[in-house]
């Protein structure tokens, strides 16, 4: 098979995923769960198969191509077409966002079967499929967009199906809002950024005249610096709505209302990575736009510190991924930010693959706990009510409960502090050897957020696996079926090994991006800083075990012992340093205030005043004209009489 | 005798007709009212035509004469039907037609 004849399938990358939909909403009832889960992993596994033969053909014709679907509006110079395009790039997005999504597919019909059952609901599963497929489809829109309208189609998709899916369970939650507020603060939080997104839009064809890659990146010097920078800020903040950055990263650690499957693949592996893969498509525009790349370098070195600090406190097992999330993502966007493409995607790759699988392991311990609490209740005539199965402090020991679990979980949180030789450490250490490069200031500022990373890694295995059951759930907890152990078996040998893509000397990944981007910063593997990071690493590591892992807490109301330790600070790390409050006050409730006062007074008083008065005064007018419509035959007669008589004076008086 | 006698009496015969349908409830004389005006109308009529010697005038009575046969006709069955459905024909009870 040749580039020519593979190239032409880049559209049924979003075609299966739909298709999946399609069949699943209208003989979804009659396939059944089985069925229905089926069909779903299946579109999800078409459209990796179909991204596997686009990377063959690229492996013959490594310059990629841009095919065209449709032609989709045309007015006046503005040209807008369904356009894909194959290049290194986006075929990489395309190969980890159905790849992963493939095994968080399947992991999900073991998980959602459960998930619906401890719910209360299974008739929800079907559901949840559909929305995982649609998602897949809005994501390969998003990567393999040939412009940036089409590309800004599948960024807001993924939103409506990050919202969809946090919302998933949308009855429930604190006061049976929890969940529906979550969902909602992660719309309006994306939709900041994404009008970020839309200025960008519309001053880069004011710009340029054009909104395609193909036209806009190779002539990105030729436009003035102030637009430039214009551009590149408004992609900052769309960058950092979606990727959860500073400022707007606030809705990443509620969005993990959702099912544990949805926090592993839009929340963790594939849509907080658009925001990189955005500056990564758009390197030519922030590299003549100086300025714009040292903000966006500080915005993500800033943010993985900042999350890192706030991660070490949560005891919430999916809140600490949340918020590694978060500070992870700060590295690759400081990555991109620096111009180093290569660290940047090939970070985003791994931590696709380690994250997710602490993602799913996370839902396995859940799971686990559920059945364990479910276990100890029916033992002891059930008691209900004050159980939070994603508490880290009633967990421990399940290293025994939950072998397998536990160690996938050791391989993705190892590879996430950045051990070797497991693939986080190579993809960290490239993001650090480059910011060595760029500045040291974002180099020493990232090695704190690698060590803060080693120690929340090292005590949440402490806390989730180690030491003694803090509940009875804890100790009745039972191991996960192989549907979804097997899932989590191939991440984690995907999260051990992916370091060998750009293994150094070998430099596949970073040949293989070459054809398309073109790297400003050569991250180079370094020895020292390789050296520096795995010391920063065990050291995290090591401080962890020092405190959660030597003598581990005995009961779930023992106080943290990084609380004893550090005090009033701890509380401002577990409040996450009162973002949430802060924005409250700053913009929610103002925003409320300026919402109730147009909605009662100015509404409800000014403008139904204004309208009920006109209605009003109409019917005062018709009750007049009423009183004349007595139904007495005789007085018509006298006003006809009366009328008559004017008119003829008048006539006569003329 | 002159114009002016006729016309007056006309006068005196419309105004009569006038008063009786504004005053009585009761529709048959309200109709023989009516009847009144109606011939005050012709006499008003044949009184010009005889003055002015124009035929037109004597036309225009034989007319107003069909008219109200016809009219008369028609408002009489009405009271009937009035009269089996509502077991009354008093004009201040038919007051159902009222906004």
């Amino acid at each position: 098979m040749t580039a020519e004849t593979l190239f032409p399938l880049v559209p049924w990358v979003v075609l299966i995923p739909l298709a999946g939909i399609l069949i699943n909403l209208l003989a979804g009832r009659a396939l059944g769960e089985r069925g229905v889960g089926l069909v779903a992993s299946l579109a999800a596994l078409g459209s990796f198969a179909v991204s596997v033969l686009l990377a063959v053909g690229l492996a013959q014709q490594p310059e990629g191509q841009s095919l065209l679907l449709a032609r989709w509006m045309s007015i006046g110079s503005l040209n807008v077409d369904w356009a894909f395009r194959v290049d290194t790039l986006s075929v990489t997005m395309m190969l980890v966002v159905s790849g992963v999504g493939t095994l968080i597919h399947i992991y999900s019909i073991g998980y959602m079967h459960d998930d619906t059952r401890h719910n209360g609901d299974p008739a929800r599963f079907r559901r949840f499929f559909l929305y995982l497929n649609l998602f897949i489809a809005a994501m390969m829109v998003l990567v393999s967009a040939d412009n940036y309208l089409m590309m800004f189609v599948g960024w807001e998709g993924v939103g409506l199906c990050s919202y969809l899916l946090i919302g998933f369970w949308f009855e429930k939650g604190e006061a049976g809002l929890g969940n529906a507020r979550a969902a909602k603060k992660a719309f309006v939080v994306n939709r900041i950024g994404d009008l970020g997104f839309l200025i960008a839009m519309f001053t880069m064809f004011w710009a340029f005249g054009s909104l395609s890659f193909g036209e806009v990146l190779p002539r990105a010097a030729e436009a003035a610096p102030a637009v430039l920078l214009a551009i590149t800020l408004f992609f900052l903040l769309a960058v950092t709505g979606k990727s959860a950055q500073l400022p707007l990263f606030t809705w990443l650690p509620d969005a993990m209302a959702g099912p544990t499957p949805v926090s592993a693949l839009i929340h963790a592996a594939t849509m907080v990575t658009a925001g990189v893969y955005l500056v990564a498509r758009s390197l030519p525009i922030f590299a003549a736009a100086p300025a714009a790349q040292s903000a966006v370098l500080w915005v993500g070195a800033l943010t993985a510190l900042f999350a890192a600090t706030i991660a070490v406190a949560q005891t919430d097992i999916k809140r600490v991924l949340a918020f590694s999330t978060i500070s992870q993502l700060g590295f690759m966007v400081a990555a991109v930010g620096m111009g180093a493409v290569v660290a940047g995607m090939f970070h985003l790759i791994t931590h696709a693959f380690f994250k997710a699988l602490l993602f799913l392991g996370a839902g396995s311990v859940i799971l686990g706990m559920e059945r364990g609490h479910e276990r100890h209740a029916q033992a002891h005539d059930g008691h209900h009510g004050g159980f939070d199965p994603q508490d880290m402090r009633f967990m421990g020991g399940l290293r025994s409960r939950m072998p397998v679990t536990f160690w996938v979980y050791l391989i993705g949180g190892l590879a996430l502090a950045g051990v070797a030789p497991l693939s986080g450490f190579f993809s960290k250490d490239e993001i650090l050897a480059a910011a060595e490069q760029v500045s040291p200031a974002v180099f020493v500022v990232l090695l704190i957020a690698a060590l803060l990373t080693a120690f929340y890694v090292a005590r949440q295995l402490a806390l989730v696996f180690f030491g003694q059951g803090r509940s009875e759930a804890a100790r009745a907890a039972t191991e996960s079926s192989p549907v979804i152990t097997v899932p989590l078996g191939i991440l984690a040998a995907l999260a051990a090994v992916g370091g060998a893509l750009n293994l150094p000397g070998s430099h596949l990944l970073g040949d293989w991006l070459h054809h398309t981007v073109e790297p400003l910063v050569e991250a180079g593997f370094n020895p020292l800083t390789a050296g520096i990071a795995l010391v920063i690493a065990l050291a995290g590591l090591g401080l962890g075990w020092l405190l959660y892992g030597r003598s581990p807490l005995t009961r779930a109301e023992e106080p943290d012992p990084l609380a004893v330790r550090l005090k009033g600070l701890f509380t401002w790390l577990r409040r996450k340093w009162y973002v949430d409050e802060i924005y409250n006050a700053l913009f929610v409730t103002p925003y409320t205030r300026l919402s109730q006062m147009l909605a009662g007074p100015v509404d409800q008083g000014l403008i139904d005043g204004v309208v009920n008065g006109a209605g009003g005064m109409a019917r005062l007018l018709g009750n007049l004209g009423r009183s004349l419509q007595n139904g007495y035959v005789r007085s018509y007669a006298l006003i006809m009489l009366v009328g008559v008589a004017l008119i003829f004076t008048f006539l006569l008086a003329r | 005798m002159p114009l002016s006698y006729y016309l007056i009496l006309s006068a005196i015969m419309f105004l009569i007709g006038i008063l009786g349908v504004l005053l009585r409830r009761n529709p048959l004389i309200m109709f023989m009212s009516l009847e009144l005006m109606f011939n005050a109308a012709n006499l008003a009529f044949v009184a010009f035509a005889a003055y002015h010697q124009a035929l037109s005038g004597q036309l225009f009575v034989f007319f107003v004469m069909t008219v109200a046969a016809a009219e008369v006709a028609v408002g009489l069955a009405l009271m009937v039907a009035i009269f089996r459905t509502r077991h009354t024909i008093d004009v201040d009870e038919l007051s159902m037609l009222q906004g």
